[in-house]
């Protein structure tokens, strides 16, 4: 097993200089081995999803290192750090190109890491395999390969931002809240559906999540971030007994205040 | 008693006479609307480049087909002189971080005076007795041969380049390009490449561009540095004729995307046919890019008030 993903005391700061300058993340270390899936809660602010973003190379960090499967990828720009990663976002719009078919969609996703040529964008053989895999989600879509996907509902896309993030395996599935905009019957499946695909293809993963019940029950390993740091870790059986109660009196005690957060204690 | 006298000074037989002409004319330039289809429609991308390469197109064209030069080479070199005018608004746009419409502007404005330059004045003619143009206005009212020779000619350039774009965009690349204009955030995670996207687009569509400016050219006879003004606007009225008459259609064909590409040229030969209507109604022609500019306007208004009514339930 080696380490999948090494964030080393990053550290970003957004409008420095300016009355809304705000330190987002404040030096933050993280170490993923191989097979590894941690969900990530905290409140709002916390950095959450700034440092899934700071991994993902939508810009630049401030300082400090992020390795994935042993590249140094600090310096790499967005689309070049993609051929690593899996990504899932909040919005179900922002994983897929409504626009354009579900196959189409899938084809991209495919080719994700690879040269892009003058070859065709999908082929009858890849199209045969897509309409499996969409088969093993269980939502009717394997005959409606060549839909647009803006026809399709938020769950729908999530599902198939899903598939499309684990078609080539990446070395990291990063998932910001991927199921936070989805009615909680949806978000059930979805999540559901993330659980599958991480085991089957034994994936490392990040999963982002607002709710501490899931964040409890699913992966096998929880991180807690406050302020743009990492303030709680917790692994393995410790993991599997914990609670939602557990978890607020660990909050109050490391970081010495009351978990504000609204949204994080909701169901 | 007047209205009469007027009805009675129009003559059908002067319009059924334009029509030809329209049609050409509407091929020529659904050349330059599929180009502006590209990056308005595809690459989200107004890019108001296309006034310049127009006209780029049209000078590089008659520049060199006056030195006796094959007007087909010509035509090719005007498509290149389009692809490096796409290439400027697209380094302006993704390395110098300048907003698409400005990025665009200011190749426009710079063009003038490279168009200028290439002509060494402000328009030159290129006759069709000393050369052998491939398409010209005196084909259109010549004897059957000519007439057969200036159709086919401007035919088989927008069905060549129907094909080509129907195979473009279904290529790896063509879908990267797409996916950039659709969802550039999705592309990124993707692994895309969005900036070479934007500027491989740009300068494909402001090909498309220079070629219909070096095809307009011959078939007027002449360059101007002023022949691309509010070219923009005609791309767009193809654009969005097309789509609002044909777009329905076009969703359910097998080959909806070549349809689509179609659609966008009839819109272009429809747009002329119309602005001939109007000449011969003896609107003044003074007005005509005022006329222009309020078809587009509406046939842009059109799906807007349409999604309004249904959102708020028809009232």
């Amino acid at each position: 097993m080696g380490e999948m993903l090494k964030i080393e005391n990053i550290r970003k700061v957004f409008n420095a200089g300016t009355i809304n300058e705000k330190v987002a993340l404040d030096g933050v270390n993280l170490t993923l081995e191989e097979g590894e899936f941690v969900t990530v809660i905290g409140g709002n602010g916390a950095g959450k999803s700034t440092t899934l973003n700071a991994v993902a190379g939508v810009w630049p960090v401030d300082s400090g290192r992020i390795f994935i499967g042993g590249d140094d990828v600090t310096k790499l720009s967005e689309h070049k750090r993609a051929k690593y990663l899996g990504r899932v976002f909040q919005d179900p719009m922002t994983g897929t190109a409504t626009t354009m078919s579900i196959e189409e969609n899938m084809a991209i996703a495919a080719r994700r890491g690879k040269s892009r040529g003058l070859s065709w964008g999908i082929t009858k053989g890849e199209r045969e395999k897509y309409r499996e895999m969409l088969k093993t989600l269980d939502l009717g879509l394997e005959d409606r390969l060549t839909s647009k996907v803006g026809l399709l509902s938020g769950g729908q896309r999530q599902a198939i931002t899903l598939l499309m993030a684990s078609i080539e395996k990446p070395k990291l599935l990063l998932l910001d809240e991927h199921t936070a905009a989805l009615d909680p019957k949806t978000a059930a499946k979805v999540l559901e559906i993330s659980d599958k695909i991480i085991s089957e293809n034994h994936l490392t993963a990040m999963m982002v999540t607002h709710n501490m019940k899931d964040a409890i029950a699913h992966g096998n390993r929880l991180i807690m971030m406050h302020e743009g740091k990492v303030i709680l870790n917790i692994a393995g059986e410790e993991k599997k007994k914990l609670t939602v109660s557990d978890l607020l009196a660990q909050f109050e005690r490391v970081s010495g205040e009351e978990f504000a957060s609204d949204k994080a204690l909701l169901s | 008693m007047l209205l009469e006298a007027y009805f009675s000074s129009l003559n059908p037989l002067a319009l059924f006479r334009a029509m030809p002409g329209s049609i050409a004319q509407g091929l020529i330039w659904g050349l330059l609307a599929l180009g502006v289809y590209i990056t308005y429609k595809l690459l989200d991308f107004a890019d108001l480049s296309v006034d310049g390469s127009f006209a780029t197109g049209g000078a590089v064209a008659v520049m060199l087909i006056r030195t006796n030069m094959n007007p087909w080479l010509a035509l090719l070199l005007a498509f290149g002189a389009g692809v490096l005018a796409g290439l400027v608004t697209g380094l302006l746009n993704t390395k110098l971080g300048i907003p698409p419409i400005l990025a665009g502007i200011l190749t426009q404005i710079a063009l003038y005076s490279i168009n200028l330059n290439i002509m060494g004045q402000s328009n030159q003619a290129v006759s069709v007795d000393k050369y052998n143009l491939t398409v010209s206005l005196r084909y259109v009212s010549g004897d059957t041969a000519a007439k057969i020779k200036v159709f086919t000619t401007c035919i088989l350039f927008c069905v060549v380049m129907v094909i080509v774009l129907y195979w473009f965009f279904g290529t790896e690349q063509g879908h990267a390009i797409r996916a950039t204009g659709c969802n550039p955030q999705m592309a990124r995670a993707q692994g895309i490449n969005t900036d070479f996207c934007k500027v491989l687009a740009l300068m494909l569509s402001n090909g498309l561009v220079g070629l219909s400016g070096g095809l307009y050219a011959q078939y007027q006879g002449a360059a101007d540095v002023n022949m691309g003004r509010g070219a923009i606007v005609i791309g767009l009225a193809s654009v969005i004729i097309g789509e609002v008459l044909f777009g329905k259609l076009c969703e359910r064909r097998k080959h909806a995307f070549a349809d689509t590409l179609f659609a966008v040229i009839f819109g272009s030969i429809l747009y002329y046919l119309v602005l001939s209507v109007i000449l011969w109604l003896k609107f003044p022609s003074d007005d005509l890019k005022l006329f222009s500019a309020i078809v587009v306007a509406i046939f842009l208004a059109i799906p807007y008030l349409k999604n309004k009514k249904k959102a708020t339930g028809g009232r």
